[in-house]
């Protein structure tokens, strides 16, 4: 009993640190612009198809494939901020969220077109030869993603806490006009939000890819379970949706082994649910107050 | 007199079926078809369109049926049932087809099938559901294998290898919900007890948990019923977590794709599959093997790789225009009986006889039972 709770748990946190650095990546622009980006999942599946399609075609090594499709995914993120956020500015939560879910549709349509419906696999970094703790085992892979994770989410916080530009991103999410008449560029801020979420999620599903597969439909479900770990651990506040995405994983692991696996994606949901009915701002966020 | 008065009546009743004969020639032979050509179902409806258009084109270059032309009327569902059932209705009413080979998938065909039976028409399905032959009903036919014969061939793999508790795992799509309700209810026939009833989504990315709990109970074999990414990730946690029991698949992943994704821990996976699999690798015996081979490489010259659901259109088309031929009309009723009576039809999906009955026509032996050996197909003898 205690061998397959300890595998629950690692499949947990392996899944749960996927998406917690999708979470993080609604967690920052949602921070610097109040937008909610629902195109963040497509910035997963477009990092993981990316490098893919860079290290079979020019026949590149798989981490420059990598650093090309991660430099790629930055520029959408920011063309997606210029030329199609950007313009919208004033428009109501509602209006710009359509235009985020209107992005997502057009880029999973482009990744149809350019590699079709195939699914692809990608190889793993360092073996597939799993490692026993007991009963219990994991992959290389999974080391992976969770050290990869961390790295990320420590170099989010340093950022913010404690270089120029990650503070002056916050001011921006604080007081826009405040922050744009003590000097600080705002637009240029936004760029910046947008590559970080961008730079995230597409390392994220390079991180991913050796586990799960990819296909041009593989940012739906990834999108979707970030954003309830975001929400689940307090909408906009970047290491509570870290918190949220391991909780969402170790939840969704055990619902499934230890209660019913047809059931685990609505045990998921339904403590989300019971997370906001007793805390709208979700676990870790602070109750705000709109001023009228 | 009398003579030259009968000469002249015969000369007259001759030239009178002579032009018959031609009008009928100038008729075409309207067959006409609703598939997914788009959509989320385009894998199924691609191959299939290919498939007709490619054999219309042979039919008619070779002289057509009787002398007379195939004409094909072709109308893109992308999958949505109220677009077939509009499209059906425009092909009876308005095109005046004689036979309808299409339906790429179980949900489009269902939606179909009360209009096809009430306007009296000859309907070839290519869609996989048991439900839409059994019941029986008078106007409708399919060629492609059930969910039911896979796990009928399956379980008969297993009894001979002496297992009889198996763990079962399945996705949550269409197919493999489907499937795992065939499995359940067929397990017994077989002497068969499921031990575990396990399920993932259809984008999950890690079935340790599920398969865990698999490994704690006293199942001798595992069998995932599933489609697209999912069987692939489950193959690899199988062999992650160390479970060494035999693994059995469903025909939903039998692609070159699936050994591809799988890797090193597909060896030894077992799965029901269609002979087109596995073609060059028949007896020459195999009276399926020309027929397989003649597709696939017809094909092949012109699309690409070749897949299984193109091969029902095939089985589908010319089922159908036998069944003209051998009625010497287009008369619905005539060209709904003689397909009824295809006997020792040798298609890319196995050899058909149909009856009333039966209006699939195949047996669990069109199914082969594969095992994936150094990267590749075997057949299991």
């Amino acid at each position: 009993m205690f061998d397959q709770i300890l595998q629950f748990v690692l499949t947990g946190v392996t899944v749960g640190a996927t998406y917690a650095l999708v979470a993080l990546g609604f967690a920052i622009i949602y921070n610097a612009s109040d937008v909610v980006n629902f195109s963040q999942g497509e910035f997963v599946m477009l990092g993981a198809m990316g490098s893919i399609a860079f290290s079979a075609g020019n026949g590149l090594p798989l981490w420059l494939a990598a650093i090309c499709a991660v430099l790629l995914v930055i520029c959408v993120g920011m063309a997606l901020q210029r030329f199609a956020i950007a313009p919208a500015r004033g428009a109501s939560v509602v209006t710009t969220i359509i235009i985020t879910i209107g992005a997502s549709i057009f880029l999973r349509g482009v990744a149809l077109l350019l590699w079709g419906k195939d699914i692809f696999g990608m190889p793993h970094f360092s073996g597939e030869e799993p490692i026993k703790i007991g009963e219990a085992t994991l992959l290389p892979q999974n080391l992976w993603v969770m050290g990869g994770a961390s790295v990320l989410v420590l170099g989010v916080h340093y950022f913010f806490n404690h270089t120029t530009n990650g503070k002056a991103v916050l001011a921006c999410s604080c007081n826009r006009t405040a922050a744009q008449l003590v000097g600080i560029n705002v637009s240029r801020m936004m760029l910046i939000a947008y590559g970080l979420s961008a730079l995230l999620g597409s390392l994220a599903g390079i991180l991913v890819a050796p586990i799960t597969f990819t296909s041009y439909d593989a940012g739906v479900m990834l999108g979707l379970k970030g954003f309830s770990a975001a929400i689940l651990g307090g909408f906009g506040n970047p290491m509570g949706a870290v918190a949220g995405g391991l909780l969402l994983g170790l939840i969704e692991s055990l619902a499934a082994g230890l209660i019913s696996s047809g059931y685990k994606d609505a045990i998921g949901f339904v403590i989300l649910l019971l997370v906001l009915f007793f805390k709208p701002s979700g676990l870790f966020g602070k109750a705000s107050a709109e001023r009228v | 007199m009398k003579i030259r008065k009968t000469v002249s009546m015969l000369a007259a009743g001759l030239l009178l079926s002579l032009a018959a004969a031609q009008t009928s020639a100038g008729d075409t032979i309207k067959v006409g078809t609703f598939l997914a050509v788009t959509g989320p179902a385009s894998f199924l409806g691609d191959p299939e369109l290919k498939t007709l258009q490619m054999y219309v084109e042979e039919v008619n270059a070779g002289g057509g049926v009787d002398g007379r032309q195939v004409e094909l009327i072709h109308y893109d569902t992308g999958g949505n049932a109220k677009e077939a059932v509009n499209f059906a209705k425009r092909l009876i009413q308005k095109d005046k087809v004689d036979v309808i080979v299409g339906g790429s998938t179980t949900g489009t065909t269902l939606a179909v099938m009360p209009l096809v039976e009430s306007s009296e028409m000859p309907f070839i399905s290519l869609a996989g559901a048991v439900s839409i032959i059994r019941p029986v009903k008078k106007w409708t036919f399919k060629t492609p294998h059930t969910d039911a014969m896979a796990a009928a061939k399956i379980f008969g793999d297993m009894q001979r290898r002496g297992i009889s508790k198996v763990a079962l795992i399945s996705g949550s799509g269409g197919f493999d919900k489907s499937g795992r309700a065939q499995s359940l209810e067929l397990a017994r026939q077989y002497g068969i007890t499921m031990v575990a009833d396990e399920s993932y989504g259809a984008k999950d990315t890690d079935m340790t948990a599920q398969l865990a709990k698999i490994r704690d109970t006293d199942a001798q074999a595992i069998l995932n019923f599933g489609f697209g990414t999912g069987p692939a990730i489950v193959t690899k946690n199988v062999r992650q977590l160390g479970i060494t029991l035999p693994l059995y698949q469903s025909h939903g992943v039998a692609s070159k794709k699936y050994i591809e994704l799988a890797g090193d821990a597909a060896e030894g996976v077992r799965l029901p599959a269609a002979a087109l699999l596995v073609a060059e690798q028949l007896p020459d015996s195999d009276p399926q093997k020309a027929v397989l081979l003649s597709y696939k490489n017809k094909f092949e010259a012109k699309y690409g790789d070749v897949s299984t659901f193109g091969g029902h259109a095939y089985d589908g088309l010319f089922m159908a225009l036998e069944a003209i031929d051998r009625a010497n009309s287009t008369d619905k009723a005539k060209v709904r009986d003689e397909i009824e009576r295809t006997t020792g039809f040798v298609g890319t999906g196995g050899i058909f006889n149909m009856s009333p009955t039966d209006h699939l026509g195949l047996g669990i032996n069109a199914f082969k039972m594969l095992e994936i050996k150094n990267g590749d197909w075997s057949i299991v003898q």
